[in-house]
């Protein structure tokens, strides 16, 4: 189990700052979800939290300078499934997924059995199974978004870093993937730092929950803390209807206002 | 269902094997200098003491076969070998489909080396000798420049979009040279254009011997790298993610591809195509693995030049056409028709 702790974080590209002034705990075993507009600087963030992009301020593991860890180490740490990974169209799933063990292999290594049995797990785990020998080119976008995940959650890394993971999936899909990555989050004791745009899951699967806007946390806390029906209504600018349960589970969704008929009776 | 990863099979080897022990009968079987193929045969398997087999050439032919023909033959298999897994390794350290040994400016620095060599070197010494060693030393200032140009240009972490660039820039200006370089001398330019078009007209084994310990290093470190390909297929962030130095791996590869085809084109001049259609065939028979690819294409590139050199030397007998010009003139149509088989069949 791993922490993660941003503290006054800044990224900037060419010149231009699109994180700024960022500080939050990500305490080990959590699900803290990124949320904020298009353009908040939600991806950035993430990057800047998985190594690969230069920042201010301090991000550390556990206590540790992150840049001061190895690159492997770090890979051993944090798993980072991208919002658009790069897939060459000619691999088969099965070897994509294998690629994810490769911070546990030494530099010229190879896949050992134990390797290939944590990944026909995943497979099976993910419902990847029939399309194992597939190359990633003939998958849908679906499919891919889970051979994606499947190679991030091979690398058994305490740490993941979920860049958009549901963006492609059906609802039902939806709903099993987070529902893995929560299980493997109960189970293994892994942190999750998301980027969601679909503030019902946030509101079902996150413990914390972080608002961006402009690059700037605006808000930050419990998802029934921040997922506010006046917050979300004037950042979004849109029409969001918002119940909290006994357990503070929080249900979002969009309700159009419609005078000729009772709002009430319809839920999307 | 597939459980497993891509991963070289027996019978992947095996056709590969076949291929090259089928093109080499063919390469010392077959020639302009009369020796038939049952005698070559005899010989052959005389030196491997078959029981019961005696040698039915003569000294002279002896000598032509052991000396001449097979040196020859090996040098094929050895330059194409080497050119098409190189091509496989640049075509997936750029992540290419159009990469080439020839990317980072290999070929224009050895022409250049070879040009200034046969243009004004004829009082240097022995031109026959200076030449292989220009061409090396030229391939090889050629790829640190297009790397140290790339390298200034991208300070933070050298990508592999920079790099090609580099490459084209440094290539080109490096031809502009070489271009004029053989203009100032019109009696030089039939030896220029000889060994641009390649050539495998080697005596003896000393070119194999030459090149040979460049070359094993090259595959070597080549093959050992096949999984870190495949990791950096999926770009340089997400290789970073996987706890890869991207940059470093690319160094690496393309040191090793740079060198062995810097050897390479010392002794056969700038051969094309081969380093370009032999992993794209390879690759649409066994897929995108760089596990599985690249020792295939060491037995894919080395049949192809054998039975090119072989077509190049029987083809207008006693007469010698340039391999360069068979290796595309057969290629071509091949890959044409592999692509056309393999497109429809997916």
């Amino acid at each position: 189990m791993s922490t993660m702790t941003l503290q006054n974080v800044g990224v900037e590209i060419d010149g231009h700052p699109i994180v700024d002034d960022v500080s939050f705990d990500v305490p080990a075993g959590t699900w803290l979800s990124l949320i904020g507009p298009n353009g908040a600087g939600k991806s950035t963030l993430l990057k800047a939290c998985s190594g690969s992009l230069p920042h201010t301020g301090d991000i550390t593991i556990d206590g540790r300078d992150h840049g001061r860890i190895k690159r492997k180490e770090r890979a051993r740490l944090v798993a980072h499934m991208p919002q658009r990974a790069m897939v060459p169209d000619l691999m088969p799933v099965f070897d994509f997924v294998c690629l994810g063990r490769t911070p546990h292999l030494k530099y010229l290594g190879t896949e050992s059995t134990r390797d290939l049995v944590v990944v026909r797990d995943l497979l099976e785990r993910l419902d990847l199974v029939d399309l194992a020998a597939r190359h990633l080119g003939s998958l849908s976008g679906g499919e891919l978004q889970r051979a994606v995940l499947a190679q991030a959650l091979a690398q058994q890394a305490p740490i993941l870093i979920l860049d958009e993971p549901t963006a492609a999936l059906d609802v039902g899909h939806q709903w099993t993937v987070l529902e893995l990555v929560d299980k493997m989050r109960t189970e293994c004791g892994l942190t999750v730092i998301a980027a969601l745009h679909d503030l019902g899951l946030v509101g079902q699967f996150s413990d914390l929950v972080v608002l961006l806007d402009h690059g700037r946390a605006i808000a930050s806390g419990t998802p029934a803390a921040v997922l506010t029906h006046e917050r979300l209504t004037s950042l979004y600018h849109a029409p969001l209807h918002v119940d909290v349960d006994d357990n503070g589970r929080v249900s979002i969704y969009p309700r159009r206002p419609n005078p000729t008929t009772n709002q009430g009776s319809h839920h999307d | 269902m597939t459980q497993r990863h891509q991963r070289l099979t027996t019978t992947n080897v095996a056709c590969g094997v076949g291929a090259v022990i089928l093109a080499l009968i063919c390469g010392v079987s077959f020639g302009p200098a009369g020796l038939r193929w049952p005698g070559v045969v005899s010989n052959l398997l005389a030196h491997v003491h078959v029981p019961g087999i005696r040698s039915t050439l003569t000294a002279r032919q002896n000598t032509i076969l052991w000396q001449i023909r097979i040196p020859r033959v090996v040098l094929a298999g050895l330059v194409g070998s080497v050119l098409s897994l190189a091509g496989g390794a640049y075509q997936g350290v750029f992540r290419n489909s159009l990469a080439d040994p020839y990317l980072l400016g290999i070929a224009a620095g050895a022409g250049l080396g070879a040009t200034t060599v046969i243009v004004y070197g004829e009082h240097w010494g022995s031109t026959s000798t200076l030449v292989p060693l220009a061409a090396f030393g030229g391939a090889l200032v050629a790829v640190v420049i297009a790397y140290s140009v790339a390298s200034l240009a991208d300070a933070r972490r050298l990508n592999s979009g920079t790099l090609l660039l580099s490459g084209i820039a440094t290539a080109s200006f490096l031809t502009a040279i070489q271009t004029f370089v053989q203009q100032t001398r019109a009696d030089t330019l039939r030896r220029v254009y000889g060994w641009i078009l390649g050539r495998l007209n080697s005596v003896g084994w000393h070119d194999v011997l030459v090149i040979l310990p460049y070359c094993m290093v090259a595959i070597v470190v080549i093959l050992l790298h096949g999984r870190l390909l495949d990791v950096l297929a999926v770009g340089d962030d997400h290789a970073e993610h996987l706890g890869v130095n991207a940059a470093r791996v690319r160094l690496i590869v393309v040191a090793a591809a740079s060198l062995g085809t810097a050897a390479a084109v010392a002794v056969s001049g700038l051969i094309g195509f081969v380093g370009l259609v032999v992993p794209h065939i390879i690759r649409l028979l066994v897929g995108s693995s760089y596990r599985v690819l690249l020792p295939l294409c060491l037995f894919g590139g080395a049949a192809f030049l054998i039975l090119s050199d072989l077509a190049a030397r029987t083809a207008v007998s006693p007469g010698e056409l340039p391999i360069g010009v068979v290796t595309a003139f057969v290629g071509a149509p091949f890959f044409a028709f592999i692509l056309r088989t393999t497109r429809r069949t997916s």
